[in-house]
């Protein structure tokens, strides 16, 4: 099989092994994406990790520990699709931390409150399943497999947000204005979040159907799905021109592009100081990897 | 279930409660990413532990296990003073571990003995969920055992937990436990008593 | 070390292979595997095994055509065709 032969082969639906051919082009292009999706999960664990301490009833507390576990989870099985593919676990932290290597923008930006724990639960999660149903189709078949226990996982932490934003609506006044403010800081970021509106037949990783939908077309049905959940329980979304026309597509304000280019480039509110978490993470338990992985040693 | 009772029972509850609070900052920053998953699986049985022994005692003072958890002064709580530390270092959190559930065994084995069938069989489900901690506590033993600073950690905390099984010596408290209390009710004080979560 | 983890999801079903872990040792393997495949309830088995231990096989020559494993070998539609027509004609 040539390079031309294995594009086709993947465009028609084809799906690869780690073990079969594959063009150095797409096993680059599969590291980077996988790899970044590995690094969102383990960075998207810090913003929530400090509510874990402050969740406000037991069954809270089981909950939010319990799905960023299942991020710690989603990381290990990401990164050892990454190291199968050539590039070692450890390699991969390393560049995180070193600033290298890239993770989604909402995982740069700061939680300040109770209601940001289900903003994002809710609605970050929910943008981000919808990334991740269209991986299920991707072209390598171990990442696909493992985006099937993934978006399993991802299930359950909608209903957390679902049950915490609920909640909170049906509470007191300050706690319905919690999660409108919340809202309020989140949209912008979630407007971002699946990037800027190329054509799919521009998106390298659709031609090599690492991804199997464009930009644009995530976003839409991240709207279709969630404004009018949104809508239903009072809340205001902080765009005037949000509304969906008569051929049933969503108008909006221009998301702001610069923002993202420019967090996701590692100048988010939050970028350093996370990456400095991470940092201290690994070199205080640097030893503990020696100890107990001897080839790492 | 008389005074006494009651009280033996807050005393392991707020031992699992605070140890399991302890342990889930571990969540997400653990040394490797397979035991951050598996740690935080025990940190959550520990909390899972404490809330079943809450609602027991919470049936009998007509209140509930959040209340029981949340809802006290520091000085209050009755757990002992090795579970309120807050320990960063992988080779004293294991430690801690290890002789937390080396205490915590002996005590299960008591609870279980008890006429009253709600509270052991509460103990005997505990015990089974423990004894898978008892083998992640030993395998890690295991491995560390012959690194300096996890025999220090635990030559400094074996007299802590000494107090887990000896009830005079509780009461006192570290400021470690404002600390984490003050963290812990925080989100839950931003609001009137018996608003909902 | 890499532990291969297949699993099962409920009592009957074959085991699947669900994704890998790593560890120091068989202990390791098994807390680890045991938390990352099966917290949730999602499985009622699961196997582990080193991967040094899987032997691989994914070449599966046949050049000499032995085509009666399988379908293409049994040309049962035109045969059952000329059985119906015989029969057809002896009846006519």
């Amino acid at each position: 099989m040539n390079e031309q032969e294995f594009l086709e082969y993947v465009q028609s639906g084809g799906q690869v092994e780690t073990t079969d051919w594959m063009p150095d082009d797409y096993r680059a292009k599969l590291i980077k994406f996988i790899e970044m999706h590995g690094n969102s999960e383990l960075m998207g664990v810090l913003p929530e990790r400090e509510w874990i301490l402050r969740a406000p009833t037991l069954q809270r507390k089981l909950a939010l520990t319990a799905k960023v576990q299942d991020e710690v989870g989603h990381s290990q099985l990401i990164y050892r699709v990454v190291e199968d593919l050539g590039k070692p676990r450890e390699r991969c932290l390393d560049d995180l931390i070193s600033g290298k290597a890239k993770f989604h923008n909402v995982f740069h930006y700061p939680t300040r409150t109770w209601g940001d724990v289900g903003v994002i639960a809710w609605l970050v999660d929910a943008a981000a399943i919808i990334s991740q149903k269209a991986l299920l189709k991707c072209s390598y078949a171990p990442y696909a497999r493992i985006m099937k226990k993934i978006c399993w996982e991802e299930s359950f932490h909608i209903l957390h947000g679902r049950d915490v934003i609920l909640t909170l609506m049906n509470g007191t006044g300050d706690q319905r204005e919690l999660v409108q403010e919340s809202l309020n800081r989140w949209w912008g970021p979630l407007m971002q979040f699946h990037g800027n509106p190329i054509a799919k037949e521009e998106d390298p990783m659709y031609v090599w159907r690492i991804k199997s939908q464009g930009n644009e077309e995530a976003r839409q049905q991240f709207l279709d799905g969630y404004v009018p959940q949104i809508w239903e329980l009072g809340l205001t979304v902080p765009d005037p021109k949000l509304r969906k026309n008569d051929e049933g597509i969503w108008e909006y304000s221009e998301p702001d592009w610069d923002e993202l280019r420019h967090v996701v480039t590692g100048h988010g509110p939050k970028t350093e100081e996370r990456l400095d978490l991470r940092r201290t993470a690994r070199e205080n338990s640097a030893w503990v990897r020696k100890a107990v992985l001897a080839e790492a040693a | 279930m008389n005074e006494e009772v009651q009280r033996t029972l807050l005393e392991i509850a707020d031992d699992e409660l605070i140890l399991g609070w302890r342990d889930s900052e571990w969540t997400g920053v653990a040394p490797l990413l397979e035991e951050d998953v598996a740690f935080s699986s025990i940190a959550q049985n520990e909390i899972g532990h404490a809330r079943a022994l809450y609602e027991l005692v919470a049936r009998a003072q007509g209140t509930t296990a959040d209340a029981l958890a949340f809802d006290r002064s520091p000085d209050e709580y009755r757990c002992a003073p090795l579970v309120e530390l807050r320990l960063m270092d992988w080779a004293e959190t294991i430690a801690r571990h290890y002789l937390y559930e080396e205490a915590d065994a002996k005590r299960l084995e008591q609870l279980k003995q008890l006429d009253d069938p709600e509270i052991a069989g509460l103990a005997a489900k505990i015990d089974r969920e423990e004894a898978y901690h008892r083998i992640h506590a030993q395998m890690w033993f295991d491995r560390l055992q012959d690194e300096p600073r996890f025999i220090e950690a635990l030559e400094k905390l074996r007299p802590q937990a000494e107090t887990l099984l000896d009830s005079t010596k509780r009461g006192e408290h570290t400021p470690e436990l404002t600390d984490l209390w003050e963290e812990m009710t925080m989100v839950r004080r931003s609001q009137p008593v018996g608003t909902t979560w | 070390m890499i532990y291969e983890v297949f699993r099962q999801e409920r009592k009957g079903q074959p085991l699947q292979h669900a994704g890998s872990v790593e560890a120091a040792d068989d202990h390791f393997a098994d807390v680890y595997a045991r938390e990352q495949y099966g917290r949730r309830g999602e499985s009622t088995a699961l196997w582990v095994v080193a991967r040094d231990a899987v032997i691989e096989i994914d070449d599966f020559v046949d050049e000499l055509n032995r085509n009666y494993h399988r379908v293409d070998g049994y040309p049962l539609k035109e045969k059952l065709k000329e059985a119906r027509d015989r029969v057809s004609a002896g009846e006519g």
